[in-house]
């Protein structure tokens, strides 16, 4: 048996954790399929974690050239990937939860509490102007409030 | 959401300044309104404690649907901030809107 033998299971396995990781951020986020829930990398992790197992058995199997290095190496290699998706799980399904229940927000049926803020001309601009104001000639029928988390 | 009457008006606590450069970079000519201090934010509830950046109060996502009378008819308070609203729900919920 040839000794020497890279140890791909491993190696693809690392690699497509990162891919997993990252191409939620670059590419999956930005389809409505895949958007609200990762399936899509979470069936890349799947194969993932099915290549680093083949990975750590081949890494600590008795025919290694360097057995101690090899087994080194694995363990790092394994336990990294792991970390990565066991953040990046943590981060979607755990942290992007951590929300405030907001029990005193308006509900349907209720008024909508008035105010007065900056806009990015620094004019102050009030909801209730917000709702007569005409947009472009034609008055509005509804205003849609969209409070988001900014620094962006 | 011209065409159904929707004025969409963006709220967080990021400065004029900030938002002003947030809309040139996106092409954003909507309304953005700053709410540095969070009192708005906090008016409606939905303040989310320490999220910020420098762990200051921010807006936790949220978006409401107000008739001309002032009242709303239709809130998306998420569960998860991955999670937003559509523009396709807010179309739908505006068409109740005459």
């Amino acid at each position: 048996m040839n000794v020497r033998r890279l140890n791909w299971p491993l190696w693809v396995g690392l690699l497509l954790t990162l891919g997993g990781a990252f191409s939620f951020l670059l590419i999956f986020v930005w389809i409505p399929a895949t958007r609200d829930f990762p399936w899509a990398n979470l069936l890349i992790f799947l194969i993932a974690v099915v290549l680093l197992v083949a990975g750590i058995r081949r890494g600590f199997a008795s025919d290694r050239k360097r057995p101690t290095a090899s087994k080194i190496v694995t363990s790092l290699v394994a336990l990294f990937s792991f970390a990565v998706i066991a953040l990046f799980i943590f981060s979607v399904f755990v942290v992007a939860r951590w929300l405030p229940p907001s029990k005193g927000a308006p509900q349907v049926g209720e008024k909508a509490p008035e105010f007065k803020l900056q806009d990015t001309t620094g004019r102050q601009v009030s909801l209730s102007q917000l709702l007569s104001e005409p947009i472009n000639g034609t008055a509005p029928r509804s205003v849609l409030l969209v409070f988001y988390r900014g620094y962006w | 959401m011209k065409e159904a009457g929707v004025r969409p008006v963006a709220i967080s606590i990021d400065s004029p300044e900030e938002s002003r450069n947030l809309a040139q970079g996106q092409g954003y000519t909507f309304t953005i309104l700053s709410d540095p201090n969070a009192e708005v934010i906090r008016r409606y509830d939905l303040v989310h404690a320490g999220a910020g950046e420098k762990g200051n109060d921010i807006a936790r996502p949220a978006e409401f649907l107000i008739d001309l009378s002032g009242t709303v008819r239709w809130v998306n308070l998420t569960e998860n901030y991955m999670v937003r609203a559509r523009p396709e729900q807010v179309l739908e919920a505006a068409k109740s809107i005459k």
